[in-house]
């Protein structure tokens, strides 16, 4: 009984500690975050002293309102929130008709086809780059948002992930609507489109946090610097004679909020997904 | 039963024909839904594939024309050019090192989280939070932390290591790139193989335990291989990005100190878009193309040998 006892007491020491240990290695991977936060609120003097200072001497908060007023960073900002969702809208609409065809609908050579979507995703993205970009300029599109846009949002995986989706709803649902005499485009929006939102939803996260975070794209085709994104935008600061350490650390904090956020409130659905992607491996 | 049977024959021979009509039409309609996927996937996809082999075969440097030169640039890239076997060695040291480490820490983590009877998913949360956010704005912070006299710097000094300065040392540059990518990407691999330790059976487990399996021995014996096909689609796609990097390069050392931290993605930026050679650097991007395949395919190879498939 007392030996009972000892070892569940031992057990909980051994579980605390195993937590305690745990929550220090995530406190130390998080301080890259509070490094950048921590210069972000300093004077850019502060930043490069040496020795290093972990907190500020003074807090100057207004440096976030500054990065948005004295930098173009609110332009930046604006400008990466038209590009990754233009290409999240364009991406959804065109994978839900394509995905919707590939599950539904019979047509000559469509298991060919679906294999050839498939293929295409082993191709990496930095070798269409130069092509890309000369089809961009003889369209005429080199610093538009057209010529940013446009090429990145008919990625092939979208198509797939929503047909598979869209399989494991059941036939009979759009049988009776078809029989009424419902358009195939009708069905896809009021029945497959409304049940399939996990999926959807899904496949808007994934595409607007890769765009978002997508660099080389944009600094290729961005050539103006009022029409750079957020990511091309912070290098054009890097470069300029007495770099402003304290505002790029807020100009970064603010590229990465939205991520964050995303990431901590749409956990579970990161998960499953995710989940899904393990349980699909042992396939 | 025949009268059914009959009325079933009845009904379904006349069905026969408006079906294929309607065959034909959910062929149109099929072809109306699929129309601005495939003109995007021509356009943006099949189109630059065929010309950037096309191009690796010309000499094109945007301004003029491109002529053709055949296997010239391949030729040039193995037998003439004094930087691309630096190149190709870089690249395949990152990949190698970053793909290692990026493995055996991810697991490591999976695990410990997975060890935890609560808080499972907000550890799961904090690594993965850097996957979530621009590569460049982790690059830059990490640039500061790496900045001569900078944080890692004071740190260094206070623990007398008498480390030199990563960014601006020859060898040690690339230890401060490998370092950003993980900080930046182990965290997606951490989540996909403790999901895939979750659906471990506990009965397996609990079977071992019973049998008398140390924790040492039901991880390596049970759970690792139960794992092992999550933990091969991992290694295939951690690989293929791996062998791509370019973003940490571009903000921390532009390719340098000299060429010590220069590899294939950045060399295709910088023959591409730096010196406008289009032909040369696609052909670059072939050579990358090649290696993923190559790389690829070995993984595949391999994998017969640790991969344990279930059913």
């Amino acid at each position: 009984m007392t030996t009972k006892v000892r070892s569940r007491r031992l057990t909980l020491a051994l579980d605390i500690l195993n937590h305690g240990a745990l929550i220090l290695v995530a406190l130390l991977f998080l301080f890259p975050f509070f490094w950048m936060v921590s210069n972000a609120v300093r004077s850019n003097a502060e930043v490069l002293a040496i020795p290093v200072r972990i907190l500020p001497q003074e807090f100057q908060w207004d440096n976030f309102a500054k990065t948005w007023s004295e930098l173009p960073f609110g332009r930046f900002f604006l400008n990466s929130m038209v590009v990754a969702g233009s290409v999240t809208v364009i991406t959804v609409v065109v994978s839900c008709l394509a995905g919707y065809a590939f599950a539904r609908l019979k047509f000559p050579g469509r298991d060919t086809l679906l294999l050839g979507y498939v293929g295409t995703l082993m191709v990496p993205s930095i070798m269409l780059i130069i092509p890309l970009f000369l089809i961009v300029n003889s369209l005429g599109m080199v610093n538009t948002f057209q010529g940013v846009i446009l090429p990145v949002a008919f990625g092939t995986f979208g198509a797939f992930l929503l047909r598979q989706f869209f399989l494991s709803i059941p036939d009979s649902l759009e049988e009776a609507a078809l029989i009424d005499g419902a358009s195939r485009l009708r069905i896809l929006i009021s029945i497959i489109v409304p049940l399939s939102m996990p999926a959807i939803g899904l496949l808007s996260l994934f595409t607007f946090i890769a765009q978002w975070n997508n660099f080389l794209w944009p600094l290729i085709v961005m050539t103006g610097q009022e029409n750079a994104t957020l990511p091309v935008g912070l290098t054009h600061f890097q470069t300029q004679q007495g770099t402003q350490w304290n505002y790029i650390m807020a100009g970064a904090a603010l590229s990465m909020l939205p991520g964050i956020v995303l990431a901590i409130l749409l956990q579970k659905l990161i998960y499953n997904s995710i989940a899904l992607n393990a349980g699909m491996g042992g396939r | 039963m025949t009268l059914i049977q009959d009325t079933a024959v009845a009904t379904s021979a006349p069905a026969a024909r408006p079906r294929r009509r309607s065959g034909r039409r959910e062929g149109r309609t099929a072809f109306f839904f699929l129309l601005p996927s495939l003109l995007g996937v021509l356009l943006f996809l099949v189109l630059p594939i065929i010309a950037s082999l096309a191009l690796s075969f010309t000499n094109w440097k945007l301004l003029g024309k491109p002529a053709f030169v055949g296997f010239q640039n391949y030729i040039r890239l193995f037998t003439a050019d004094p930087q691309f076997w630096t190149v190709l060695r870089n690249t395949l040291f990152f990949t190698v090192e970053y793909l290692v480490l990026n493995i055996i820490i991810s697991v490591g983590l999976a695990t410990w989280i997975a060890s935890l009877k609560r808080g499972q998913r907000w550890f799961r949360v904090v690594f993965f939070l850097p996957t979530f956010t621009p590569g460049i704005a982790v690059a830059i912070v990490w640039m500061l932390i790496f900045a001569p006299g900078g944080f890692f710097d004071f740190i260094m000094k206070s623990l007398s290591l008498g480390v030199p300065n990563l960014l601006t040392d020859q060898t040690l540059a690339m230890q401060a790139v490998i370092i950003v990518s993980l900080w930046a990407n182990v965290g997606y691999n951490t989540v996909l193989f403790n999901a895939a330790l979750d659906m471990v059976p506990p009965s397996y487990l609990e079977a071992a335990k019973i049998d008398g399996a140390s924790a040492w021995d039901r991880f390596w014996k049970i759970r690792l291989p139960l794992i092992s096909p999550t933990l091969f689609f991992g290694t295939v796609m951690t690989a293929i990005t791996s062998l791509q990097v370019f973003d940490q390069i571009y903000v921390m050392t532009r390719g340098g100190p000299g060429n010590a931290t220069a590899t294939l993605g950045y060399a295709i930026y910088q023959r591409g878009f730096q010196n406008f050679q289009m032909g040369y650097a696609s052909s670059i991007a072939w050579v990358m193309f090649a290696l993923i395949m190559a790389l690829t395919a070995l993984q595949f190879w391999l994998q017969r040998k640790w991969v344990h498939y279930d059913n």
